[in-house]
């Protein structure tokens, strides 16, 4: 048995320890939104937080993160109200869209530790997620919006 | 499968296993180009009928038991708690058609925006494609196929409801107008929702005919529109296949053979079986299939089962032997695909000729989402769920495997975490296995592919190899063009061979984009070889256009230089008598700045190509490091699709085929030793990044034609206009792709 938070939960799973943390969320404990791509953390698909730091759970063993804290996509907000989340929909940044958990969990760890990056912090914290739809430019763009409405938010 | 249409023909029928039901005789009838301007002729507000039969009959389950669901035909529901649903046909792979079809729809519906939800349609003749008679999404094809369609059906249920309200307050149909979901009859100031005329409107018979818009009078088409999806996809709730969980499901992964054809000698599953939660390990006909309680419990088990694999015909197989093959097959003439005036005398008579070759890899599509396919498979019916562009097929093939009737198979369409071709598979191989999985698997099963399974999986854009000759006449310009192609045809043995090869053989996806060149050249050949080769291949973003720009615009370049032309100047030129493409290089070539100083080192290229009925001229500016290190700074992208429906997602799909093209430039290809692909995951296939991605804009050429393809039309001319921008910068020639910094570094090779 191992227990960690989840989006702030308490959980206990009896997968064997060395299961990568990817698979419990998903299939363990039917969170969805954490999606699988290359199983080898080459294109950031799976991206969560890890005690607030960005980790790909695909090749992270449920045995790191015992008594830890995980977010996932769903974790970010309740309500669609994450800077993130607005700007990603202001800007319509998803195609297909499968890419995008992993993109904006990336992106939470750069906008927590730098409030308005430059294009070269955002191409230093983005260049681990692939998107095939090739929607970087919006995904810049909305890190820039993000950080806008971040601003605005704390300046309110 | 761009170009299917050109071959579209009343009598013949998709020969398919079901063709009895795949087939609507209806729609089958009207080719492509008719088609087009029938729809060209109904944009005026002409009167045209909108009644057809197989819509309106089609019975509608009641999704909330106590409300009464207006449904008047298979592609829009209104409830009685006003919420409207457009049943989209089409799949959203990432292209925008979950928010583009619903505002075809609701430009006549004149719902509230708001309240539009979209569902992704069963399987059913109702919902097959206008021109291809089957339901799927590809080619391009869904705006242009439903312009006209998802309008009408728009209508339909606007007239009825105003009709229900005007019965209602016993004044006439004419004196009312819907706005915002609402009918008024304006004189008595009397409004009456949708929601509340649901009940009268579905007793009321759909109209014959309805009246569509004038284009002037449009409110919705045309203006940039947030996307319906986008909300789902930015908090985790956004459903794949992949995230299908039904009560009971196991999950499988299949051991496939390491070469084409290869199959299962015998195999050893007692180390698997031993794995915890791992339930079967079973052959199957395309390998062996490891099913388990848990994706992970299936994956270590496929580890540890043993195989000796008979690896059949293809165990020699090699990339680097089938280029030498290809090349000396290109310099024999092939089939003729295209011929104009007397190329031979022309090239023999010309002042001055130039010869290249052109190679490009087999790709794979490497979406995002890897396959996966959930199948329920009962004594009597079978439900399935997976992302697929192919449902018909899908369908069928499904149905042989089960040994039901088609209508006994249901396919549950998820959104696609990517398509590009691959989930549009003429044999539906993803679909096929994993019915043959559910027979062993006794229980609801998802089989999902891993990263290396989807890589080495085959169904790849073929690979190409072109051989060009020009003759330009004393003035530099050419006046004659002759270029051998050689490469797999992706549709001979499918379904779709009838309408794709000809009599002579050959395949026009096969010379697309080359035999249709659009450059007035007086004296033209286009010939073709199609060597039968053991590796499956299928259609890929853009299909024969992915190779024919690059090797066609590549070349034409070098005809500009060897003739001392601007290759902007040259293509104005030559491009005289095309009037769209003109202007659309036009304007590429005002954005970009053709002609001005770039800073040191950069170059700029250009490149055009006509495909999906679109017109795209794209400028690239880029530089290359000491190292051989390609930089690519900006791209300017100037695009014809008629009138846009919503220009947002025309931009967004520009700019992702743009990245799409440039990872075809720069990155990958899928090479074989010995018949293994070499490829595994990522770090062997790479994909652009964020830090490679250049500054992209999109300038769309304001068009009152019927809307073209969007999805696939900006991947042709990026690797040649890439290419170009080498080529001025360096002076280096890229003929083959993937661009290698080898190729670009070593001894000069001299402007011509």
């Amino acid at each position: 048995m191992t227990s960690f938070f989840l989006n702030g939960k308490s959980v206990t799973v009896d997968d064997d320890p060395s299961t990568p943390l990817l698979w419990v969320i998903r299939d363990s404990l039917g969170l969805t939104g954490t999606k699988f791509g290359c199983g080898m953390a080459l294109c950031g698909a799976c991206t969560v937080h890890l005690d607030g730091n960005a980790m790909r759970s695909c090749v992270a063993p449920l045995s790191r993160v015992a008594g830890k804290q995980v977010t996932t996509i769903e974790g970010l907000s309740s309500d669609l109200s994450h800077p993130l989340q607005r700007a990603w929909i202001e800007i319509d940044v998803p195609q297909c869209g499968y890419c995008q958990s992993g993109q904006i969990m990336s992106a939470a760890v750069l906008l927590k530790e730098n409030s308005k990056p430059t294009n070269k912090d955002i191409d230093e914290a983005m260049s681990g997620n692939i998107c095939r739809c090739g929607t970087y430019s919006r995904i810049r763009r909305a890190i820039h919006r993000a950080a806008e409405i971040a601003a605005e938010k704390r300046s309110s | 499968m761009s170009r299917l249409h050109e071959r579209l023909e009343a009598k013949r029928k998709l020969p398919t296993a079901d063709t009895s039901h795949v087939v609507s005789p209806k729609t089958t009838r009207i080719a492509r180009r008719d088609f087009l301007k029938t729809s060209a002729a109904a944009g005026g507000g002409l009167c045209i009928a909108a009644f057809v039969p197989e819509l309106a009959a089609r019975p509608v389950s009641n999704p909330a038991a106590n409300a009464t669901v207006f449904a008047p035909n298979a592609f829009v529901r209104i409830a009685a708690d006003e919420s409207v649903t457009v049943i989209a046909n089409h799949s959203e792979m990432g292209q925008g058609i979950y928010t583009s079809l619903p505002m075809l729809l609701n430009e006549e519906l004149q719902a509230d925006w708001s309240r539009i939800k979209v569902e992704a349609a069963p399987v059913d003749a109702a919902y097959n494609h206008t021109v291809f008679g089957m339901q799927m999404t590809g080619g391009s094809t869904t705006t242009p196929s439903e312009w006209e369609r998802f309008r009408k059906m728009g209508a339909m249920a606007r007239v009825m409801l105003i009709d229900a309200a005007a019965h209602k307050w016993g004044v006439s149909a004419s004196e009312c107008h819907a706005e915002k979901g609402v009918v008024i009859h304006a004189a008595s100031s009397k409004k009456a929702s949708y929601g509340s005329l649901a009940d009268a409107a579905s007793q009321l018979k759909p109209p014959a005919n309805v009246v569509l818009k004038d284009p002037k009078q449009f409110t919705l088409i045309g203006k940039p529109t947030r996307r319906l999806d986008t909300p789902s996809k930015v908090n985790g709730t956004a459903q794949f296949g992949l995230d299908v969980r039904l009560p009971g499901m196991l999950f499988a992964l299949v051991a496939r053979p390491p070469v084409f054809g290869g199959k299962v000698l015998s195999f050893d599953a007692s180390e698997a079986l031993k794995i915890p939660g791992v339930r079967a390990v079973q052959q199957i006909p395309s390998g062996v299939a490891i099913v388990a309680e848990r994706f992970w419990a299936a994956k270590l088990g496929r580890e540890k089962v043993k195989i000796s694999w008979d690896h059949g015909p293809n165990a020699k197989l090699s990339t680097s032997q089938m280029l030498d093959d290809f090349s000396r097959l290109s310099a024999s003439p092939g089939t003729v695909a295209k011929r104009t005036g007397d190329p031979a005398a022309a090239l023999a008579n010309a002042a001055k000729t130039i010869t290249a070759e052109y190679h490009v890899p087999y790709l794979a599509h490497a979406m995002m989402e890897p396959l996966n396919c959930v199948v329920d498979l009962r004594a009597d019916s079978c439900e399935i769920w997976t992302g697929t562009q192919f449902e018909t097929v899908d369908r069928a093939n499904a149905a042989q495997v089960a040994g039901l009737p088609p209508e006994k198979v249901q396919i549950h369409t998820t959104l696609l975490g990517g398509g590009f071709g691959r989930r549009a598979n003429p044999a539906s191989d993803f679909v096929v296995e994993a019915m043959h999985v559910a027979k062993v698997a006794g229980a609801p099963v998802k089989v999902a592919w891993t990263r290396e399974d989807d890589l080495a999986g085959g169904w790849y854009r073929p690979m190409w190899h072109d051989r060009f000759a020009a003759g330009l006449d004393a003035q530099g310009y050419p006046i004659a063009w002759t270029h051998t192609i050689v490469g797999q045809s992706i549709t001979e043995g499918t379904p779709f061979a009838a309408y794709t090869i000809n009599r002579d053989g050959v395949d026009s996806t096969s010379v697309e984009g080359a035999a249709d060149l659009l450059y007035g050249i007086p004296n033209l050949q286009v010939d073709l070889h199609s060597p039968k080769i053991g590796v499956p291949v299928q259609w890929w973003r853009s299909v024969g256009h992915s190779h024919t720009g690059f090797s066609v615009e590549g070349f034409f370049d070098e005809v500009a230089h060897a003739g001392g032309k601007d290759p902007y100047e040259l293509r104005r030129k030559l491009l005289a008598n095309q009037p769209r493409m003109s202007a659309v290089l036009q304007l590429v070539g005002q954005k970009a700045g053709w002609g001005k100083p770039l800073p040191p080192g950069r170059g700029r290229g250009i490149a055009t190509h006509f495909s999906f009925d679109s017109y795209v001229a794209q400028v690239i500016e880029a530089a290359v490091d000491k190292d051989g290190t390609v930089r690519v700074h900006r791209v300017v992208c100037a695009v014809d699709c008629g009138r846009t429906v919503n220009p947002d997602i025309v931009k967004a799909q520009m700019e992702g085929g743009i990245i799409f093209g440039l990872t075809a430039a720069l990155k990958t290809e899928i090479t074989l030793e010995d018949g293994r692909v070499q490829q595994r995951n990522f770090h062997e296939y790479p994909m652009l990044r964020m830090f490679e991605s250049p500054e992209i804009e999109v300038h769309i050429v304001s068009s009152e034609q019927n809307p073209t393809g969007v999805g696939e039309p900006s991947v042709p001319p990026v690797a040649p206009g890439l290419a170009n921008a080498i080529f001025a910068a360096t002076g280096k020639r890229v003929r083959r792709l993937p661009i290698r910094a080898s190729d670009l570094l070593g001894g000069n090779e001299a402007k011509s």
